[in-house]
């Protein structure tokens, strides 16, 4: 553990090394970043991973797929919705079912609440790191909002375990609906306020603007997904490229940025809010009656075969490989998880800036410890 | 005061008792008033638990310090550990020595004043002692052993350094003004000019109080204890009474800078309007009310806008402190400086 060998000795330079976290408030749960530092500035950064490695992939064979749905949630704990939602898009896509409209839309609006949930998270963190305290505060305020809707919905507030094979276990209740376009009517003018606390603020345009640039170019290449590529200015966005649950139904822009840059990241990721409160909006108007679950066995035992299926979680592209023996039980489940990803840029983006702005990149990289570990 | 023995040893050993009494209790109270304003401005209550509405909160907390095991790492420096928190909160309570509350008034016939001395030099005497206090940040940064109290110790010596020159600056400023070094006398100043310092010395007065937020390690300056990169900066290592010495300093500091601000800016416990108002603030309401607790009210005006900063700022990088500090305050003092010399030179006369 460690990998300190790769980091070369320097016995005659001013160079110190440092072991930033794993046990470090900033590194947003048990990431250890290996620095070696020339006064404050990064010669090289290299970041270690594995302290919450529960083995989800080997459990996930010894279980019924639907079984492995609560597993899932534990991915990144930040957004179990979209977890859930990429496994069974996965199994439904081996097994050739498709979900009722109902289902789908309730998906979608589960998906969506649980990216503005992730995205407050992310905003309340991000600016915590960077040294705005009360924004924290303010966005934690609304994800209570959300955590409720999801707590109506399906009695879990984090853990979802939301969806099944061939739709959803449980119809929405009473209410949830009107409930629900409270919440989305008057969100976006909760993120305005955070807006002004922050857009324009001299001291966080400083702190992002230029900071831990990465090229459309070099994104692609890294592999990233989510806003760290869509912040470099490419427009993808699982949800446009190969919808899923009907997102083609929708209407709603993919923002992107300009420069690359933390500060670009951040008007993606809020711009990203905006979007989903449209969505949802639509979900809302046009929800469609009916059954919210097709016609499976109870016990799945999808044919023998295999499928990858993606979906756009607040973090990036988050996959699910499934192969099938035929039997009750996945053969192998793999996934492709979109903060481990986007992670492996992090030295590249710090290497030649300061420690202050390590803090800074690793909050606009928007990293859960639960999916990179697994 | 016929007896020497009153007038040397009595009065000043009751009033150095009042004085630190008073001190360090209201650094205790600054950080529940922080807590709790803080705790408004972020939708949450704050203490609330210990004592009437959480009143007795720091009371609980000095407790707790006091009792609590004081670690010191195995590998780090003893003395020197040891002599960073002593080295951080003395200057910071020796410098209420020359800080006048009010001005004199009689009790049971004698003249008592409501400050322990009244130095002709305490303006160079509070630059002088309160730079000490970076001694403790550094040494106890380093004798820590410790990487990030370290950085934490060295982000904290360049940056009190380099704020120290605008602040020292912006401070010569009002000595023009005043034309005197003693805080009693640029308060009287102030009276018989019949306006407070801070309309003339508007630039000094904006420069002196964002570099007395750096000088105290505050938000948007507060690098050295910047808790998301550093952990907690040079105090990382320290526990129990050693670690409270450093958070009663830097409290301290802030009532030592929020003193000085409203004794050289404005105008110390003189009433608020100048005394060409005098049919304002002649009204018996404001006459009654006493001039320590005008002094105090100023004060509690800057703590205020300490933790508003707190409750709205992200924080700098390093490197733009330094920027910010050495090619916009420092020019512009220096520029400032000379337009107030000028103008006191053609208003003044002198």
């Amino acid at each position: 553990m460690g990998n300190l060998e790769t980091l070369k000795p320097f016995p005659d330079s001013e160079e110190m090394e440092i072991s930033f976290g794993p046990q470090h408030p900033a590194t947003h749960g048990v990431l250890r970043v290996l620095l070696r530092l020339d006064g404050e500035r990064i010669v090289d950064a290299k970041p270690v991973i594995g302290y919450l490695h529960r083995g989800t992939e080997k459990i996930f064979e010894r279980e019924t797929y639907n079984g492995a749905i609560p597993h899932t949630d534990r991915l990144d704990y930040t957004a179990a919705a979209t977890n859930n939602q990429a496994l069974v898009g996965a199994v439904e896509k081996i097994m050739g079912v498709t979900v009722p409209p109902r289902a789908s839309a309730i998906r979608v609006m589960l998906a969506e609440l649980q990216r503005i949930a992730s995205h407050t998270i992310w905003l309340g963190t991000h600016a915590l790191d960077i040294g705005a305290q009360s924004p924290f505060f303010y966005t934690f305020e609304e994800r209570e909002k959300v955590l409720d809707l999801f707590e109506e919905y399906c009695g879990a507030r984090l853990t979802l375990n939301s969806m099944r094979v061939g739709g959803q276990p449980y119809d929405l209740t009473d209410g949830w609906v009107d409930r629900c376009r409270t919440f989305v009517d008057q969100f976006p003018a909760r993120v305005a306020e955070w807006e002004r606390l922050l857009t324009t603020n001299r001291i966080w345009k400083l702190r992002t603007v230029g900071v831990g640039v990465i090229s459309a170019a070099n994104a692609i290449e890294w592999g990233l997904t989510g806003p760290p590529l869509r912040g470099s200015g490419v427009k993808w966005d699982i949800r446009k490229v190969f919808p899923y649950d009907r997102y083609d139904e929708y209407d709603f822009e993919i923002p992107v940025g300009a420069n690359g840059d933390t500060y670009d990241r951040y008007l993606v990721r809020m711009e990203e809010m905006r979007q989903s409160v449209r969505i949802i909006k639509q979900c809302l108007a046009k929800l469609p009656d009916g059954p919210v679950m097709a016609k499976v066995p109870k016990v799945i035992k999808p044919p023998k075969g295999e499928a990858y299926f993606s979906v756009e979680s607040p973090k990036g592209e988050l996959g699910f490989y499934v192969v099938s023996d035929g039997g009750a039980h996945p053969y192998r489940l793999h996934v492709r998880p979109a903060c481990f990803i986007n992670l492996q840029a992090l030295p590249e983006m710090v290497r030649g800036l300061l420690v202050a702005d390590l803090i800074a990149v690793i909050g606009t990289l928007d990293i859960v410890l639960g999916e990179i570990d697994r | 005061m016929a007896n020497p023995w009153v007038a040397f040893l009595l009065v000043p050993l009751v009033k150095i008792v009042v004085i630190l009494l008073a001190v360090i209790l209201l650094a205790a109270y600054m950080s529940f008033f922080e807590r709790k304003v803080l705790a408004y401005m972020q939708i949450r209550i704050g203490p609330n638990r210990v004592g009437p509405r959480g009143w007795l909160q720091p009371i609980a907390d000095a407790l707790k310090l006091l009792v609590k095991e004081d670690i010191v790492p195995e590998r780090a420096e003893k003395l020197v550990y040891f002599l960073g928190p002593v080295l951080v909160v003395v200057p910071a309570l020796v410098v209420f020595s020359v800080i006048p509350f009010g001005p004199a008034f009689k009790l049971f016939g004698y003249e008592v004043t409501p400050y322990l001395t009244d130095v002709n030099i305490g303006i160079l005497f509070i630059l002088g002692v309160s730079s000490i206090g970076v001694y403790g940040v550094i040494l106890g940064g380093w004798a820590s052993n410790n990487k990030f109290s370290m950085m934490g110790g060295l982000r904290s010596a360049a940056q009190l350094v380099s704020y120290e020159v605008p602040m020292g600056l912006s401070v010569v400023t009002v000595l023009l003004m005043a034309n005197s070094l003693s805080l009693v006398k640029i308060v009287e100043a102030q009276k018989q000019a019949g306006v407070w310092y801070v309309i003339p010395g508007i630039v000094a007065f904006f420069i002196y109080f964002v570099c007395g937020v750096a000088e105290t390690n505050r938000n948007p300056f507060d690098l050295p204890e910047a808790e998301s990169e550093l952990v907690a900066g040079f105090h990382t290592e320290y526990s129990g009474m050693k670690f409270a010495f450093y958070f009663l300093a830097e409290y301290a500091n802030m009532v030592v800078i929020s003193s000085i601000a409203t004794v050289l800016f404005l105008g110390g416990w003189l009433p608020p309007f100048p005394n060409w108002l005098a049919a304002v603030w002649a009204l018996p309401a404001l006459a009654w009310i006493p001039p320590i607790a005008w002094f105090v009210l100023k004060m509690a005006a800057f703590l205020f806008v300490y933790i508003w900063f707190r409750g709205t700022f992200p924080r700098y990088r390093f490197d733009q402190l330094m920027d910010l500090g050495w090619k916009v305050f420092i020019p512009v003092s220096l520029v400032n400086l000379m337009a107030v010399a000028l103008g006191v030179l053609l208003i003044g006369g002198r």
